[in-house]
C-alpha cells in the first residue's frame, strides 16, 4: 500500500519497454521501405524528351498574333497582338484533353467537355476550372527557349507572366 | 496378430496412386462422399454437406461461382496473352495488331479476355445487389460484404489498367480522362496522378506502371481478398432462402456436397464457359486507330464503367463529382452492414412483401426522376450562371449535392409515410432508387452522349 503512495507512476516493466522498441523498430522499418518504394517508383525525367527544354526558334519567326503547336512538347507558343511571349501546356485543365487551337475561331476548344480558352489561356466557357496552365519562357540572344520541366498553374493570366524580347 | 498391411506389398503403381489420391473411388455411399469433400484440396473451400433450399438457382443465381469462373478465364486468357505482348508504346499496337492476324487462335483468346472482363464488372456488381437484396450482410457476415465490395473495386482497378494495354485512341484518352479525376483529390490529388502515370500525362511510364499492376499486384491482391472472401462463406455458411414474412425454419435440410452441389457448379460452369466461348467467336474485342496523344477523339469516353462518373462530371464541379459522390457512395456501401436493423431478414428477398414494392417504387422513381434532372441540368437549369457571385465549387458543387440529399430525404420520409413502410423497407428503397440512378446515368453517358458531349439519340451518338 504504502509504496504505491510513495510511487504513483507505475514504472514502465523491462518487457513492455522491448515490446515498444521493437513495435517502434518495425514501424520504422516499414516506413523507410515505403519511401524507399515510392521514391523507386517516382517518375523520371527523359532529356530531350517531354519535361526537358526546347529551344524552338528565332523572335522574328513568329508574327504577333501567331498560335504555334510544338507537339513533341506539348505546348503551344503563343505571340499576343502586343509582341509579347506566353506557352501554354496544352492538356485541358478539365480532364486532360489535347486541346487545339481553332484559327477560324480564334481560341482553343476542347474536344471532349467543351471547354474553351482564350490565346492567353483565360478561361472563356466552363467546365474548365482554370485558365490552361504554361511553361516558362526564356529569351536568350533573339532565340526562345521553352522549359517543359515545370507546370505553373494559375487562377487567371496576369501580364507579368508575358516574356518580351528586351532590345 | 493382427494383420498388418505392409504397402510395400503392393504394385508400385497402386501405391503412387495411394499417394496422390487417398480416397477409393468412385465414392459408394455419403460417408465417403463427404470424406472426400473434406480431404480434396479444391473441394474443401465447400462443406461436406449444404442446406438443401440453397441450391435452389434462382436464389443465388450462381453468381459469385460464376464470377471466381470468370476470373480463372481472365488468369488462363491473361497469361497466353503475356507471351505475344510486349507492354511499350513503340511495340504494343502492333503487337495487337499481329494478335489479330498472325497469332494463330489470337483474336479468340483477345476477345474472351476482353469480354470475360468487362462481364466480370457485370456479375461482381450484380452478385452485390443480389447479397443487398436477400439481406445477406446481416451479422455475422458485414466484413464479408467489406471484403466483397473491395473485391469489386479491385475488378473495376484490373479493367481499368488493362484497358491501356492495346494502346489505340480508345485505350490513350479513356486512360488520359479516367486518371484526371484523381487530379481534383485536395493537396495529393497532383501529386498521386505523376506517380500512377509515371510523368504528366499518359505515355510510357504509364503503359510500364499498368502492365505490372495489371498482371502482377492486382490479380494476386484479388486471389488472396478471393480465398478470403470465400473462407469466409464457408465458415459463416450460405444464409438460407425462406418466403416473406416467414420466420428462419428451425430445421433444414441438408445433403451432401457431392453429388448435389457439384453437379450443378459444373453444369452452370460448363454452360457459361460455351455461351462466352460463342460470344467470343462472334463479337471481336474493339481496337480503334493507334494512339495519338496530338489529338483527341470526339467526344472522349472514359471506360464504359466510369460514365456514370463522366456523366456526374457534365452536372458537377469535378471536386464533387469526381470525389465527393463516390466517396459517399463508396462510404454508405462499405458502412451498410454496420447500421442498426430492426430485424434480420437473411434469407427473404427484398426484406418482406412489401419490401418487394418499395424496391419497385424506388427503381421506377429513379428511372425517371434521373433523366428529368439530366434534361433539366442540361437544357433549362443553369447554376454558375444563376448565382453568378458565388464561385463554382459552390455554385455548381455544395448547392446542387445539398438540393439531391434534400430530395433523397424528402423520398425516405415519403415512402415511410405514403406506404407505412418500416425503417428498413425505406432504406431499401432508397438503395434501389440510387443504384437505379447510377444505372441510368452510366446508361445516358454511354449510349445518349454523341459529339461535344451533347445529349443526342443512341442511333445518333453510336452513330
Amino acid at each position: 500500500m504504502s509504496a504505491q503512495t510513495e510511487q504513483p507512476t507505475q514504472n514502465l516493466s523491462r518487457r513492455d519497454f522491448l515490446n515498444v522498441a521493437w513495435a517502434a523498430t518495425g514501424a520504422l522499418a516499414l516506413a523507410g521501405t515505403g519511401a524507399m518504394t515510392l521514391s523507386f517508383l517516382a517518375p523520371r525525367v527523359v532529356e530531350g524528351k517531354f519535361g526537358g527544354i526546347f529551344t524552338v526558334g528565332a523572335v522574328a519567326d513568329f508574327p504577333p498574333g501567331s498560335v504555334t503547336p510544338f507537339n513533341e512538347g506539348r505546348f503551344y507558343l503563343v505571340r499576343l497582338a502586343d509582341g509579347g511571349f506566353l506557352a501554354l501546356y496544352r492538356k485541358c485543365t478539365h480532364l486532360g484533353c489535347a486541346v487545339p487551337w481553332d484559327p477560324a475561331e480564334g481560341k482553343f476548344i476542347c474536344p471532349c467537355h467543351a471547354s474553351a480558352f482564350e490565346n492567353d489561356g483565360e478561361v472563356i466557357n466552363a467546365p474548365a476550372p482554370r485558365p490552361l496552365d504554361r511553361f516558362p519562357v526564356s529569351i536568350t540572344d533573339g532565340i526562345l527557349s521553352v522549359d517543359t520541366g515545370e507546370v505553373i498553374m494559375r487562377d487567371h493570366p496576369s501580364a507579368d507572366e508575358v516574356v518580351y524580347e528586351v532590345s | 496378430m493382427t494383420e498388418q498391411l505392409d504397402p510395400r506389398s503392393e504394385q508400385i503403381t497402386r501405391r503412387i496412386r495411394d499417394s496422390i489420391e487417398r480416397d477409393d473411388l468412385p465414392l459408394s455411399d455419403d460417408r465417403s462422399r463427404m470424406r472426400y469433400v473434406m480431404n480434396n484440396l479444391v473441394l474443401h473451400i465447400h462443406p461436406s454437406k449444404v442446406a438443401r433450399p440453397t441450391l435452389q438457382f434462382t436464389y443465388t443465381w450462381g453468381l459469385g461461382g460464376l464470377a471466381i469462373l470468370l476470373f480463372t478465364i481472365l488468369v488462363v486468357s491473361g497469361v497466353m496473352l503475356m507471351f505475344v505482348y510486349t507492354p511499350s508504346p513503340e511495340t504494343a499496337y502492333n503487337d495487337m495488331l499481329a494478335l489479330q492476324t498472325d497469332v494463330q487462335f489470337g483474336q479468340l483468346v483477345r476477345n474472351l479476355h476482353h469480354w470475360s472482363g468487362n462481364l466480370l464488372v457485370v456479375v461482381a456488381f450484380l452478385h452485390l445487389l443480389r447479397v443487398f437484396f436477400t439481406g445477406g450482410f446481416h451479422p455475422p457476415r458485414e466484413f464479408n460484404w467489406v471484403l466483397g465490395v473491395l473485391l469489386l473495386l479491385l475488378v473495376v482497378g484490373a479493367n481499368f489498367t488493362g484497358y491501356l494495354l492495346p494502346w489505340d485512341q480508345l485505350a490513350y484518352w479513356a486512360v488520359t480522362v479516367g486518371s484526371s479525376l484523381l487530379t481534383y483529390i485536395p493537396l495529393i490529388g497532383e501529386g498521386l496522378s505523376n506517380l500512377i502515370l509515371g510523368g504528366p500525362e499518359v505515355g510510357a511510364a504509364t503503359l510500364t506502371n499498368f502492365y505490372g499492376l495489371h498482371i502482377a499486384i492486382i490479380p494476386l491482391a484479388m486471389m488472396m481478398l478471393i480465398s478470403f472472401h470465400i473462407w469466409r462463406v464457408r465458415k459463416d455458411t450460405l444464409t438460407i432462402p425462406r418466403g416473406a414474412d416467414e420466420p428462419p425454419a428451425d430445421r433444414v435440410e441438408k445433403v451432401t456436397t457431392i453429388p448435389h452441389l457439384v453437379r450443378i457448379e459444373l453444369v452452370f460452369a460448363l454452360v457459361m464457359i460455351a455461351l462466352i466461348l460463342l460470344w467470343a467467336s462472334w463479337v471481336n474485342a474493339p481496337l480503334e486507330a493507334a494512339a495519338n496523344p496530338d489529338h483527341s477523339p470526339n467526344p472522349a469516353k472514359a471506360a464504359w464503367y466510369f460514365m456514370g462518373l463522366q456523366e456526374l462530371l457534365l452536372h458537377f464541379h469535378p471536386f464533387f463529382a469526381a470525389i465527393i459522390i463516390p466517396g459517399l457512395g463508396l462510404t454508405g456501401l462499405m458502412m451498410l452492414p454496420y447500421l442498426r436493423f430492426d430485424q434480420l431478414t437473411e434469407g427473404i428477398w427484398f426484406r418482406s412483401s412489401k419490401g418487394r414494392r418499395m424496391a419497385l417504387v424506388g427503381a421506377l422513381t429513379g428511372l425517371l426522376v434521373t433523366p428529368g434532372l439530366v434534361i433539366l441540368d442540361e437544357y433549362f437549369v443553369d447554376l454558375p450562371a444563376l448565382l453568378p457571385s458565388l464561385p463554382t465549387l459552390i455554385s455548381n458543387g455544395w448547392v446542387p449535392l445539398a438540393g439531391l440529399l434534400l430530395l433523397l430525404v424528402i423520398f425516405y420520409a415519403l415512402t415511410k409515410r405514403l406506404f407505412r413502410a418500416t425503417q428498413d423497407e425505406a432504406r431499401l428503397s432508397l438503395f434501389t432508387l440510387l443504384v437505379t440512378a447510377f444505372i441510368v446515368l452510366t446508361i445516358i453517358g454511354v449510349a445518349f452522349r454523341g459529339e461535344g458531349m451533347a445529349l443526342m439519340w443512341p442511333w445518333e451518338a453510336l452513330a
